[in-house]
């Protein structure tokens, strides 16, 4: 009876705290909403208007069509150069990312399997871009060339007929990948940051101490503090993916159960990290600090979120393991792009519910009734 | 009374605790014992710094002992914390209170914790609201209330479920004489009410003539318990009130401070109050050729307690080095002029209208509360602030145009001091002298004389950090003269430290301003108000009274009170302040 009285006041305290205290709303709710629409519109990892240098040495039809194919594309802002020179001159100075050179004799040997009637040269400087230029060039150039030969009537004799499929993101639209991992950085922030940093508060201000003068229990101190957050947490995340869902139409392949599922005890290993923090960081400055050190920048950087685990280095994958953040945008990512893929959603499910005991069973053995 | 025999509400043994600090175990309690008498109210006294913190949170198991027991109520603090936590009171520094919560909200919080039945809360909450003055108030933020209040709702949340033992640690410091005369009353109500048994730590040693027992504690040692007239009985037959025609009252005492038999002085109004090491000293009835007149009167807590500290150190205090003399500056006229300054914060009018004016080697005082408005005024004449209306010049130098230059000859000693403390006291005294921009030469000179004149030399490479209280007090006001400022300018100078080094800063205070220079002081103890040759009482961003410690006191001299001290006098000011019409509207 009067413990559950006494949690009921923590859990009142706490919520009246967070409704009070607009910094704690705002991490809460605006930082998602900014973070969104940062990933949203501001971050892609898509090549888009990339200017492109074209350098026709003989303009004719031929040459015309091709070119007008480059401009109906959303990648490119194509230039005209009419001499090699200038267009390498122009890339030299960063002003084209690429050059695409049609030489004098390209309606001739339009046809011919052995000639390269076009020259393709890119600023490898940014390897991602330089890579996806050359892929969208090719599909330019394959494009034009099969309408080229249908017109004719001719069939196309090219050694290698390339047909590309993309599976799980069909429009390869970079933001749909991101969005879902965006979900994991944001309830580190609340989880994790948000916690370690109210709880430091108690200790600075004192209330620690007058909170523990009384017959409360340390388990009913960190329920109190775990389901405010808990709900805090969880609320951010369902706006997170409301925005994603109906502002950025990032499709939801999978099913909200898991999403939800996969959410709560992620949110139980945040929260666990949290509090760990605000154990060993007795002031604001330090627990934030500390917060951003060991769990926000974790999960922006080794979770997956932005890049790709395979291909880091293997000392830096082993330590992915013990990020949180990582089986969570595994599962996100799979939730929303690919949908209930239990061999996936599984394992990492297993791999959090494990994580979120681990963190908070840490806690309840750090955590005493007295000052040392 | 319940002191029969069994358990009793707080049992101490052999008690030990150490710390470490910068590499080193600090013991800040060594083999204390004690027993409290139950349903009285035991004063915890000590300076900072004495161990007064930690006993409390030993107490209430927040703590653990390094050595020896507690029993609170019948339960160890070792083996049953949260018996002890579920049984008493406890109200921490600060009180404990969250500030993005109202009035209401934390009753309700510290309800709940506490285990306080729904049904019997609206009665006891009416009880205690009524007891404090807060109804008014319970939907307030409680970080909207003023210092007074807050410390009374902290009281009233340790109170909520009327424990047996109530523990507070310092609920006076820095509130006004009103308030703290409040939370006595209310202490006193449920000792008598509820035969509660009450500890409490102070600073302020005027306080322990309040209490029914006193625990003396001095550097983690217990000096002794008893009774407070106990303790000035001791000295009783010791203490006189002296006074000469002629001679200042700075220079009067200077000279019974080094007359043998003479454990201490202290300047009270227009008397010098001295204690003699015997019953047997007798003090001269003439000195200099000039007749004294010499009273007896009765012992206070005070002479008790420097006397016993004076036995242990062998001897009241150093004497101090005078100061050279400094040369009269400008026309004699005053040094520091202030005409109806005011300094608004936002909608908020921290200072109203504030005149007065300090003359060259005077100790001028500003007496007031927390909030008063003391730290914004003090500022404004440090240049730190600029006024938003009125008029004020220091060192003939006008405030509004020239606060750089003002700053130039004004020292500034800062509330908690300022020091660097990762730095030695060298490499401090180096930093300021450069801070002040001396030249090389004057540097090195300056700062040979800061470490010889304060006792500094044997310590020059200790980190601040590790100092005592008392070093680093002199540390500060050494930093602050490294310029030979014209001004002297000190925020809260002697909070915290003990009584003993509270007297040897008042000498040289005194030496200064005997040399030419003028001090500027503030503070929230009211004896502290006895060294001012004038000063002016601030509540509420007002002077509510102008004058010597003498006529202040007489001032508010009444059939009630023949004889008032300065606290009474304060206490009648602010009644009479809040009682005015103008507050009234």
């Amino acid at each position: 009876m009067s413990a559950h009285m006494r949690l009921a006041a923590m859990v009142r305290k706490e919520s009246l705290q967070i409704l009070r205290d607009p910094s704690s709303l705002a991490i809460a709710f605006l930082m998602p909403l900014i973070l969104l629409i940062l990933f949203g519109y501001g971050v892609s990892l898509d090549a888009r208007e990339v200017p492109v240098a074209l350098v026709v040495e003989q303009p004719g039809a031929e040459t015309e069509r091709f070119v007008s194919g480059f401009g109906q594309s959303d990648y490119f802002v194509p230039k005209r150069f009419y001499s090699i020179q200038a267009a390498e001159q122009a890339l030299r100075e960063r002003r084209v990312q690429g050059i695409v050179w049609l030489r004098s004799n390209f309606a001739d040997n339009v046809l011919d399997a052995r000639g390269a009637p076009i020259g393709l040269t890119v600023d490898g400087v940014d390897a991602n871009q330089a890579r996806l230029l050359q892929g969208y060039v090719q599909a330019v150039w394959f494009r034009w060339l099969e309408a080229y030969a249908r017109s004719r009537g001719v069939d196309l004799d090219v050694p290698v007929n390339l047909q590309q499929r993309i599976w799980f993101n069909p429009a390869v639209n970079s933001r749909n990948f991101l969005v879902p991992g965006l979900i994991g950085v944001i309830m580190t922030l609340i989880g994790a940051l948000l916690t370690a940093m109210v709880v430091a508060r108690e200790w600075e201000r004192g209330t620690m101490e007058a909170l523990m003068v009384t017959p409360i229990r340390i388990h009913e101190i960190l329920l109190g503090k775990l389901i405010p957050y808990f709900v805090l947490g969880m609320g951010g995340m369902l706006l997170t993916v409301a925005v994603a869902e109906w502002i950025f139409h990032v499709p939801l392949q999978g099913s909200m159960w898991i999403l939800l599922l996969a959410s709560a005890l992620f949110m139980g290993a945040a929260l666990g990290m949290g509090l760990l923090i605000s154990v060993v960081a007795k002031n604001q400055f330090v627990a934030g600090q500390v917060a951003i050190i060991v769990t926000f920048l974790p999960a922006f950087i080794l979770s997956g979120f932005v890049f790709d685990l395979h291909s880091m280095p293997d000392a830096i994958r082993v330590i992915t393991y013990i990020v949180p953040a990582r089986y969570l945008v595994a599962i996100m990512q799979t939730e929303f792009l690919a949908g209930d893929v239990w061999m996936v959603v599984l394992p990492n499910l297993l791999a959090l519910l494990i994580m979120a005991l681990l963190f908070l069973a840490l806690v309840r053995r750090k955590s005493h009734k007295h000052l040392e | 009374m319940n002191a029969s025999g069994g358990a009793g509400a707080l049992q101490v043994e052999g008690l030990g605790k150490h710390f470490r600090s910068g590499g080193r175990e600090v013991a800040a309690l060594d083999e204390v014992s004690f027993r409290l008498r139950e349903g009285c109210v035991t004063g915890l006294i000590g300076a900072d710094g004495a161990g007064k913190t930690t006993l409390m949170r030993l107490a209430a198991a927040l703590l653990l002992p390094d050595s020896g027991r507690l029993s609170v109520l019948g339960h160890d603090t070792r083996s049953a914390p949260l018996a002890v936590q579920s049984a008493v009171g406890y109200m921490p520094q600060h009180f404990g209170l969250y500030e993005d919560l109202t009035v209401q909200e934390n009753l309700d919080l510290y309800a709940g914790l506490q285990g306080v039945a729904p049904s019997a809360r609206p009665a006891r909450y009416a009880e205690l609201m009524r007891m404090t003055g807060l109804s008014p108030f319970t939907g307030r933020l409680a970080g909207k209330l003023s210092g007074g209040m807050k410390q009374k709702l902290g009281l009233a949340c340790a109170l909520l479920r009327a424990p047996r033992l109530l523990l507070l640690d310092e609920p006076t410091v820095g509130v006004d004489p009103v308030s703290r005369r409040e939370l006595w009353q209310i202490v006193y109500r449920q000792v008598e009410r509820e035969g509660m048994t009450v500890l409490l730590s102070t600073a302020y040693l005027d306080e322990a003539e309040r209490c029914h027992d006193i625990l003396l504690l001095h550097e983690g040692r217990l000096l002794g318990q008893g009774a407070p007239q106990a303790f000035s009985r001791e000295v009783e037959g010791r203490s006189y009130l002296v006074r000469a025609r002629q001679m200042n009252r700075r220079m009067l005492q200077a000279r019974l401070a080094v007359l043998e038999g003479v454990l201490d002085t202290v300047i009270i109004g227009d008397d010098v109050r001295v204690v003699t090491a015997s019953p047997r000293v007798a003090l001269p009835q003439e000195l200099d050729g000039e007749e004294l007149d010499v009273r007896a009167v009765a012992p206070r807590f005070e002479d008790a307690f420097v006397a016993r500290l004076a036995a242990r150190r062998g001897g009241a205090g150093v004497a101090v080095a005078a100061f050279e003399q400094r040369e009269a500056g400008g026309d004699g006229g005053p040094v520091i002029e202030v005409r109806k300054v005011r300094r608004m914060f936002g909608d908020f009018c921290a200072v109203k209208d504030v005149s007065f004016e300090v003359r060259r080697g005077e100790i001028f005082g500003l007496l007031g509360a927390n909030g008063a408005g003391k730290t914004t005024l003090f500022r404004m004449l440090c240049g730190l602030l600029p006024v938003s209306a009125g008029e004020a010049r220091v060192a003939g130098v006008d405030l509004r145009t020239a606060r750089a230059r003002a700053r130039a000859r004004i020292g500034y000693m800062a509330q908690k001091f300022s020091l660097y403390v990762d730095l030695s006291v060298g490499q401090n005294l180096e930093f300021f002298a450069n801070a002040y921009s001396l030249p090389r030469k004057a540097r090195r000179e300056r700062v040979a004389w800061a470490l010889e004149n304060f006792e500094l030399a044997g310590v020059t490479d200790t980190q601040a950090r590790d100092l005592p209280l008392g070093f680093q007090q002199r540390l500060a006001l050494a930093a602050a003269l490294l310029h030979r400022p014209e001004i002297l300018f000190l925020d809260e100078p002697t909070s915290g430290v003990d009584p003993i080094a509270r007297r040897e800063f008042w000498r040289r205070i005194n030496a200064l301003a005997e040399s030419g220079v003028t001090v500027l002081v503030t503070t929230h103890f009211m004896e502290e108000a006895e060294y001012c040759d004038r000063l002016v009482i601030m509540a509420a961003g007002e002077i509510l009274a102008q004058g010597t410690p003498t006529g202040i006191k007489a001032g508010q001299r009444s059939e009630a009170l023949p004889q008032p001290t300065m606290e009474d006098a304060f206490i009648a000011l602010i009644e009479r302040h809040a009682r005015s019409p103008e507050q009234a509207a």
